[in-house]
């Protein structure tokens, strides 16, 4: 009886601390102390989405900034494989917007391999309209939605 | 699935069709005209065996959902002793605005069941048409869809299209994780069974022309590109399509069903490639360093429509089936998505987005004579029933609030008049429509 009380107030603390991390990370601004080559650290000081405009791949000034970031990252922490998966908004026929995202991770990619990192170390995937975040109807969610996001394998 | 069907003779019961009808509906519609009247017609219960009453159930539901007919509710008939094998009392069925009268009945035949059914036009007080069938007792729905049909052509000139199924997109879940399924049902809504697990996101299936394999395009694991699965329907038994590097896609089978044409994507291109379903040779069938995708076999077989940005926007292109020749056909403003051409070659439909919004709309097979069927904020995927004279399509409303809008299949005619929602258990996008079921 004992043993199963002593248990499950660990467990609550656990799932207490699981509680207060998640409500830190959610209310975090971008100067959050992170442990430096996390994947929280690629995330929130280097930026891990690019931005397109619609129907386009081309990477825009603002998505270069964002890339050479990461490329620099990336040199400096070498350990991680990535992925780039591009993402379309809802505007356009689902089979296109399944080839727009693979181009769009493709500029990405190919802008990325130009600064340096492997070729061996990317991978590329597109969920065309499939996965939208932030999941609206209007201009606003459209714009976030056209999207590449690097993810840290 | 074994009918044996035969046409009864019927001796045609001549009974005088005395007094002169007045001006009323015709036991006849031409559904190509615009301004067409639904046909009224009275379907009474099937005697002999208590499925008979379900049986009218499903010939009414077919016949009133697809714009051509108007069901008259049995509460309104006035003859209640009609017998399946006598002339009804004309009068009785024209008092309540008839001009078809379907009468039918079951009966027990060794395991089997024997369904007669005759189409009686009252306007001209003689019979129209009349069939007869055994089955097994569990094929009763199909017996409603076939005799549903062949009161269809009778009426219509055309062949019918409710003895046939849907398979479809399922999708349930909120947008962030959203589940998407593959899912087979009649035309009708009925017998809904899913195809694939849910567990990766599998979308745009469509039928081989016997309706035993379909083909379909799934993330094998997460974070695997997409790839096309065939997939036969009663086995469940799956396997690849061809082994690309990067990502395929948009499947579809020719009208003879030994090739599948499709979409491969690599390094930002996304060319049309054919492979033989049997010995899996493939062949490129465009080059380009543009977006071709969405293919789609004309009715002989002989050349495929596809859309592609090559010229800058998203527009329709006609090439032969073997490649080469190609030729822009679309030159209205705005983007063209999703062109399928006609079972019976005469239309290609497809999805239309402009500022306004989305659009489903015809053209002939030339480009000429374009004409938008249904719109709204999002409709896509146009489909042809077999006969080439109805589509199905789907529409999702706006997302709001977090929430996803609702995504719901919807079918209407070809000349944009009649336009009616597909009842499905979950929210569904991606209709492929099947041929007619082999008898």
């Amino acid at each position: 009886m004992r043993t199963i009380k002593a248990f499950a107030a660990i467990a609550a603390m656990i799932f207490m601390a699981a509680c207060s991390s998640n409500e830190q990370q959610a209310a975090a601004p971008a100067t959050t102390t992170v442990t430096p080559g996390s994947v929280a650290d690629f995330r929130q000081n280097v930026g891990d989405r690019v931005f397109f405009d619609t129907d386009m791949s081309v990477i825009r000034p603002d998505g270069r900034e964002t890339l050479n970031r990461q490329a620099e990252w990336l040199k400096k922490y070498t350990n991680y494989p990535i992925t780039i998966e591009g993402h379309c908004d809802e505007r356009g026929t689902r089979e296109y917007n399944l080839a727009l995202g693979e181009r769009r991770a493709n500029a990405a990619s190919q802008y990325l391999i130009a600064q340096g990192i492997p070729a061996a170390r990317i991978k590329t995937i597109s969920f065309g309209k499939e996965n939208p975040d932030p999941p609206g109807s209007d201009e606003g969610a459209w714009a976030r939605n056209r999207r590449d996001v690097t993810a840290l394998q | 699935m074994k009918f044996s069907r035969r046409s009864t003779i019927l001796g045609s019961v001549a009974l005088a069709a005395g007094s002169a009808a007045p001006a009323r509906a015709q036991l006849t519609i031409d559904m190509t005209r615009p301004n067409f009247e639904p046909v009224p017609i009275a379907i009474v219960d099937f005697s002999g065996d208590r499925v008979g009453a379900d049986i009218a159930g499903v010939i009414r539901n077919d016949l009133q959902n697809s714009g051509l007919f108007r069901s008259i509710s049995p509460s309104s008939f006035i003859q209640r002793d009609v017998d399946a094998s006598a002339a009804p009392r004309f009068a009785d069925w024209r008092g309540v605005g008839a001009a078809g009268l379907v009468v039918g009945q079951v009966q027990q035949a060794g395991g089997n069941i024997k369904v007669d059914f005759r189409l009686w036009d009252v306007v001209v007080g003689q019979q129209a048409t009349g069939l007869s069938f055994n089955s097994q007792p569990s094929n009763w729905r199909r017996l409603a869809h076939i005799i549903a049909d062949a009161i269809y052509k009778r009426v219509t000139g055309e062949e019918g299209y409710f003895d046939t199924r849907v398979a479809y997109v399922s999708e349930t879940g909120p947008l962030s994780s959203r589940t998407k399924r593959i899912a087979i049902m009649d035309q009708d809504g009925a017998n809904n069974r899913y195809i694939t697990d849910g567990r990766t996101i599998a979308l745009t299936p469509r039928f081989s022309p016997t309706l035993q394999e379909i083909v379909y395009m799934a993330y094998p694991e997460d974070r695997t590109p997409p790839r096309v699965f065939l997939q036969n329907v009663d086995s469940g038994r799956r396997e690849l399509l061809g082994n690309f590097p990067g990502m395929s896609f948009a499947p579809r089978f020719s009208p003879d069903g030994t090739k599948v044409v499709m979409s491969i994507s690599a390094e930002g291109r996304t060319n049309i490639y054919e492979m033989d379903v049997r010995g899996r040779a493939q062949r490129r069938l465009t080059n380009s360093a543009a977006i071709d995708t969405s293919p789609c076999y004309s009715n002989d077989g002989t050349q495929i429509v596809f859309n592609s940005d090559r010229g800058g926007t998203q527009q329709l292109y006609i090439m032969s089936a073997a490649g080469g020749g190609e030729r822009r056909i679309s030159f209205g403003e705005g983007r063209y998505a999703t062109p399928v051409w006609s079972p019976r070659g005469d239309y290609i439909a497809f999805t239309k987005i402009s500022g306004s919004g989305f659009g489903i709309g015809v053209m002939r097979t030339d480009g000429s004579g374009e004409r938008m069927l249904a719109s709204g904020f999002l409709v896509e995927g146009p489909t042809w029933a077999p006969n080439g004279r109805v589509l199905m399509f789907f529409r999702q409303q706006p997302n709001s609030g977090g929430r996803a809008g609702s995504v719901t299949l919807a079918q209407v005619d070809i000349t944009g008049r009649f336009e009616r929602q597909v009842p499905t258990p979950t929210d569904a996008s991606d209709p492929a429509w099947s041929p007619l079921i082999p008898q």
